[in-house]
């Protein structure tokens, strides 16, 4: 996916400015920001929950202004709150998201077994997904993403609410799901520690994209000796 | 997009109210409390003080219990619509919204979809209640008339989501249920032939049969009166017909996510 100058204004302040990067192809790509740095407000740009107010973004040849509905055929979302039915079942949450996508009944049910066993929640499909916990309920939302083979996976802090050994457990799933299934990720955190060198790391601090490289280069670059370190130095300068 | 994937679409919402409806089914039952103590409780003491004449659709004498049915079965609608629009926007279906807005379909499609889905939860209600009333009241309307009324219920459905909708989308100080229950359900409904003709508030206030006149939920229940007793009530349908192609146009031409709690609470 490519973003070229997205701007958003919220009842006249600037939330996103100038926004441009292009997401690599099957790549893990950490987008990094504190609270209000405007990281919700572009995820709600990516899944066209908000309109585009400046600027395009484009996946492949394809405009999700002009082409809305051959753009979202290929994104996956897990957003930062929960967005499953708590009174459903895992296995009907999930055929839910597949009829939104236009799939029969039979490739859906077929789909859903696929992804339930690619994530270990097999035996968790007929529960309601209120019984199960925190990190059960995330791996249920990225089962649900990824229902329609999306080429790009968009998780906005997924690991928001989940204790320490979830959080890493979560992230090792979803790298392994990008080395695996050649997906574009694009993971939105505010904590650095979820952040592996090699990833490349998206810098966001108050509406403006600060970086986009390799955290390792990054750091080299700046001259940090860790991620928190660079990061301090960049907001720090954009302040200046 | 073809229209399978439309067709999928449509009958998964269908399928996922119906399951919610299922599964709360204790709730659903509980609504209902509602307009069986207007029927069973309001209607007994005020059987004596309001006697309804010779009116149509009914073509004799009818106890005051009978009257007021249509108008509960427009009752459950119209909190069914309200309590369902603000869950769409404000809590417990935000999760599903979100869902829902970012699938591939149009979404004008969608917001109907979701609409129409709603509705078809608030008629299965109905039904409930109507047959309760049949067999707990004695309120007979002719065996047909069940059939004839459906239609009509997802009119009324569709025009009283839709209202909900615009309503919880742009009127901010009305987040809340008891705001809507305030503003919305109960001048609606008071202000209708729900619970009297509308001949005896011409009698006292002039001014207020206007105001009844002017509420699409008037048209709706009289709609609805008309089609449960098998007469066809051209104005009334017109006019609710009018409204609903209104109102939806509004609703979901004018749906504004940034306006919800679809992105958290910072956008609303």
């Amino acid at each position: 996916m490519e973003a070229l100058g997205i701007g958003y204004r919220y009842r006249r302040q600037p939330v996103l400015q100038e926004v441009s990067f292009t997401l690599a192809s099957g790549r893990f790509h950490a987008l990094l920001g504190p609270n209000g740095a405007g990281k919700s407000t572009l995820f709600g740009l990516m899944t066209r929950l908000l309109a585009l107010q400046q600027g395009e973004l484009r996946l492949g040849e394809r405009s999700l202004r002009r082409q809305p509905a051959a753009v979202m055929r290929h994104i996956g979302a897990v957003f930062q709150q929960n967005a499953l039915d708590l009174d459903l079942s895992v296995s009907q949450n999930l055929l839910y998201h597949a009829a939104l996508h236009g799939m029969s009944p039979r490739e859906a049910r077929l789909r859903c077994g696929e992804e339930l066993e690619r994530q270990r929640l097999t035996e968790h499909a007929r529960i309601p997904v209120r019984r199960l916990n925190g990190g059960h309920r995330r791996r249920v939302e990225i089962a649900r993403a990824m229902l329609h083979n999306p080429a790009l996976l968009l998780l906005d802090e997924p690991t928001a609410g989940l204790d320490l050994d979830s959080r890493a457990a979560l992230a090792t799933h979803v790298r392994q799901l990008c080395r695996e299934r050649q997906v574009t990720v694009l993971w939105a955190t505010h904590l650095i520690e979820e952040i592996a060198p090699e990833d490349q790391v998206l810098v966001l601090h108050r509406g403006q994209l600060l970086a986009d490289e390799p955290g390792d280069a990054l750091c080299r670059r700046h001259g940090g000796i860790s991620l928190t370190d660079t990061f301090n130095t960049l907001t720090r300068e954009a302040l200046a | 997009m073809t229209l399978r994937d439309f067709w999928y679409c449509f009958m998964g919402v269908q399928k996922r109210e119906w399951l919610r409806f299922w599964q709360q089914r204790t709730r659903f039952a509980s609504a209902l409390v509602r307009p069986l103590l207007w029927l069973v409780v309001f209607a007994a003491g005020f059987r004596m003080v309001l006697g309804v004449s010779i009116l149509p659709p009914y073509v004799t004498y009818i106890t005051y219990e009978t009257y007021i049915v249509p108008g509960l079965c427009g009752m459950i609608i119209l909190f069914n619509s309200m309590q369902g629009a603000l869950s769409m926007v404000y809590d417990r279906e935000l999760g599903s919204m979100r869902v829902l807005l970012t699938s591939p379909l149009p979404r004008p499609f969608l917001l109907f979809t979701k609409l129409l889905a709603m509705g078809s939860v608030s008629v299965i209600q109905v039904y409930v209640f109507l047959l309760i009333a049949r067999w707990g009241i004695g309120v007979r309307p002719p065996l047909e008339g069940y059939l004839a009324v459906l239609p009509a219920l997802l009119l009324a459905s569709l025009m009283l989501g839709a209202l909900g909708l615009l309503i919880a989308t742009w009127v901010k100080q009305l987040e809340n249920f008891a705001g809507v229950m305030n503003f919305v359900i109960f001048p609606m409904f008071f202000l209708s032939s729900a619970l009297y003709p509308l001949w005896r508030m011409q009698e006292s206030s002039p001014w207020i049969y206007q105001v009844c006149l002017l509420n699409p939920f008037t048209h709706a229940v009289e709609m609805l009166r008309f089609a449960l007793y098998l007469q066809w009530n051209g104005e009334a349908t017109a006019i609710t017909l009018g409204v609903t192609l209104a109102l939806s146009t509004l609703a979901i031409g004018g749906f504004r996510p940034q306006r919800t709690r679809l992105l958290g609470a910072h956008l609303s």
